[in-house]
């Protein structure tokens, strides 16, 4: 026991003279009249420690398991098409005859397929240079309360509701396209302009993070250089902002792929190959929202929707992957 | 003391979901799913039959007629609704389920104003819905090319306009849309568009209804089939419907809900039909 007692005072002391944990309380520990138990024992520090660790662990887990859960369920449901309807995986990627209610053989989705990503890109290029350009003017042109307004504007277009752009795109754009270039006013074009407005904001403060991360030792050195405000910007912040810039443009893009309800509202549904940006078309989404609740769960209508809705996870991983992918290059 | 607050906060918040289950095991609950034609009277009559028997509890959900029936079917709600025959879907064995047709109500060709037409026959409507028409100029309109709106494929009003109009010929593929609001807005605003709406909606200055062989869209046609296009709207149970589900049934089919509540929504009484149609559209005179 003396040496116990020897050992814990060398310890105490050792510990008094770092002070290395503050929190701990060592006024009242005398080495000759120690409990042992109290010393040896997790404190009530520790099992906060652990109590906290558990509660954020099983947090994950829970999180965790809902993720495998729906991807297994969107996976086994959306490969039904494949395995019990025998769809060819190719017919069903390639082909344009979409009408599942009438056999294996109606079950081309290539339709879709490409007015989703033809709104997807076409909203993306349009919205770019705009993101850019507000970005530019928030973090190089403007300074303190003002930034401040605009970013509360973008943050305010973030917060709309997708139907209310749905719903302001069929009373407005679709009048507007109508009269301009003929046609029923639904298609692609309505659609892009409409998701233009959505994804803007997701872009342009994504950009505005990848120009405020940007150095100001780099901006002084090109001003100290000679270099005007433009110059700066256009060889020095665009490019070294670049991989950031990417990110924010694809993170637009899955929030436009994915985007259902304002689409549906002004594309105008109609399972064709689109032939020009005002032709009636169908996304991805939009035949999902609109068909999901008049089929038969178990039946190929049905599964082939689930088809439609696997393409879109898959499609979500991608761009998450090109994100990570454009992260580690830096 | 704060953070083991937040600690019970947490708790709390992952415990919630299961609490919530929890919760809605109640007593004598009846959940109604399924057509969305259907949701106003069923939700308002569930109100009405709650306030005289307390302890009853309806839920009444949307979702479509499919889903209502294959919920049904699959024995997760009390009630499935449905604007079609449940015969008449795949992957629905209707053998099992009971038939309450509650309703019925009435569909109508509608365009827009300004094409010049108010009657067409049922041959032209399928011609233009197959797309074998393509100008109104065909029909006695004016020199403007038709644009078709489609309703989404399998909806109830999709099936029972392409049961009884086109006659199991394949419409041309054209725009879908989902409801009958926007549908009416659409074809208000565009010219030469046509499509179809269930009559509480069509009652509007700005569309143009559609008289079929000259007979008036109007509810005084429907009982004797005089206006053809009309669907019932069925409430689905599993097998025989439990007490309590049973009990609504009735209720909805009570001369109170019937007389007052059904028209008041637009649709038409099922007890005022002097004629009876099965599955495969076969119509009967009740009392032959």
């Amino acid at each position: 026991m003396a040496k116990k007692e020897q050992d814990l005072q060398q310890v105490v002391e050792d510990a008094l003279a770092e002070q290395k944990v503050p929190h701990v309380k060592f006024k009242g520990i005398d080495p000759r009249n120690i409990d042992v138990d109290r010393l040896t024992k997790p404190s009530k520090e520790t099992r906060q420690e652990r109590w906290g660790k558990g509660l954020t662990f099983l947090a994950i887990i829970l999180i965790g398991v809902l993720i495998v859960a729906i991807i297994g369920f969107v996976g086994m449901h959306g490969l039904a098409t494949f395995i019990d309807n025998k769809v060819n995986v190719f017919h069903f990627l390639f082909s344009t005859d979409w009408n599942p209610g009438a056999g294996k053989n109606h079950v081309g989705a290539a339709a879709m397929i490409v007015t989703s990503f033809a709104v997807t890109l076409l909203a993306a290029i349009i919205a770019t240079p705009f993101s850019i350009a507000v970005a530019l003017f928030m973090t190089e042109y403007v300074s303190g309360k003002r930034v401040q307004i605009l970013q509360s504007f973008m943050e305010l277009l973030v917060g709309i509701p997708s139907v209310v752009y749905g719903f302001i795109g069929l009373m407005v754009v679709v009048p507007a396209v109508r009269a301009v270039f003929g046609g029923t006013g639904f298609g692609i074009l309505t659609a892009t302009l409409i998701l233009f407005v959505m994804v803007l904001p997701t872009i342009t403060s994504l950009t505005v993070d990848a120009f405020k991360a940007i150095p100001k030792e780099l901006r002084k050195s090109s001003a100290a250089l000679g270099a005007t405000k433009w110059q700066t910007i256009y060889h020095v912040v665009l490019r070294a902002a670049r991989s950031r810039i990417m990110t924010a443009i694809i993170f637009g893009m899955a929030r436009a792929f994915g985007e259902a309800l304002a689409v549906q509202m002004a594309i105008g549904n109609a399972v064709l190959m689109p032939y020009n940006l005002v032709s009636p078309a169908a996304t991805l989404t939009s035949q999902l929202t609109s068909q999901m609740g008049n089929t038969v769960m178990g039946t190929l209508p049905n599964n082939a929707l689930w088809s439609l809705a696997l393409l879109l996870l898959i499609m979500s991983l991608v761009f998450n992957f090109l994100v990570h992918l454009i992260g580690k290059k830096g | 003391m704060k953070k083991n607050n937040l600690g019970k906060l947490l708790i709390l918040m992952l415990c919630l979901p299961f609490i919530l289950m929890g919760c809605s095991q109640s007593r004598e609950k009846i959940t109604i799913v399924g057509s969305s034609a259907l949701q106003p009277l069923i939700e308002q009559a569930g109100n009405d039959y709650h306030l005289a028997h307390l302890s009853s509890n309806i839920v009444v959900q949307g979702g479509g007629s499919g889903t209502g029936l294959s919920q049904v079917q699959a024995g997760a709600v009390e009630v499935g609704t449905s604007d079609v025959f449940a015969e008449t879907q795949k992957g629905i064995d209707a053998k099992k389920l009971e038939d309450y047709p509650v309703a019925v109500v009435g569909i109508v060709p509608i365009a827009n104003k300004e094409t010049g037409v108010k009657n067409l026959s049922i041959k032209q409507l399928s011609d233009i819905f197959t797309g074998k028409i393509k100008n109104w100029r065909q029909v006695g309109g004016k020199n403007q090319s038709i644009i078709v709106i489609n309703r989404s494929r399998g909806s109830g009003t999709r099936s029972t306009f392409e049961d009884l109009i086109l006659k199991g010929k394949e419409a041309v593929n054209s725009q879908e849309q989902d409801s009958n609001g926007t549908v009416k807005k659409i074809v208000n605003s565009t010219p030469g568009t046509i499509s179809y709406i269930s009559f509480p909606y069509a009652n509007d200055q700005n569309i143009q209804k559609i008289s079929i062989n000259h007979i008036q869209p109007d509810n005084k046609n429907i009982p004797t089939n005089k206006w053809p296009l009309w669907s019932y709207e069925h409430m689905y149970t599993k097998g025989k419907p439990n007490k309590a589900t049973a009990a609504f049934i009735k209720y909805v089919l009570s001369k109170k809900v019937q007389r007052d509540l059904v028209p008041k929504i637009g649709y038409l009484s099922i007890h005022e039909m002097k004629v009876t149609r099965d599955s495969q559209n076969k119509v009967t005179k009740i009392g032959n």
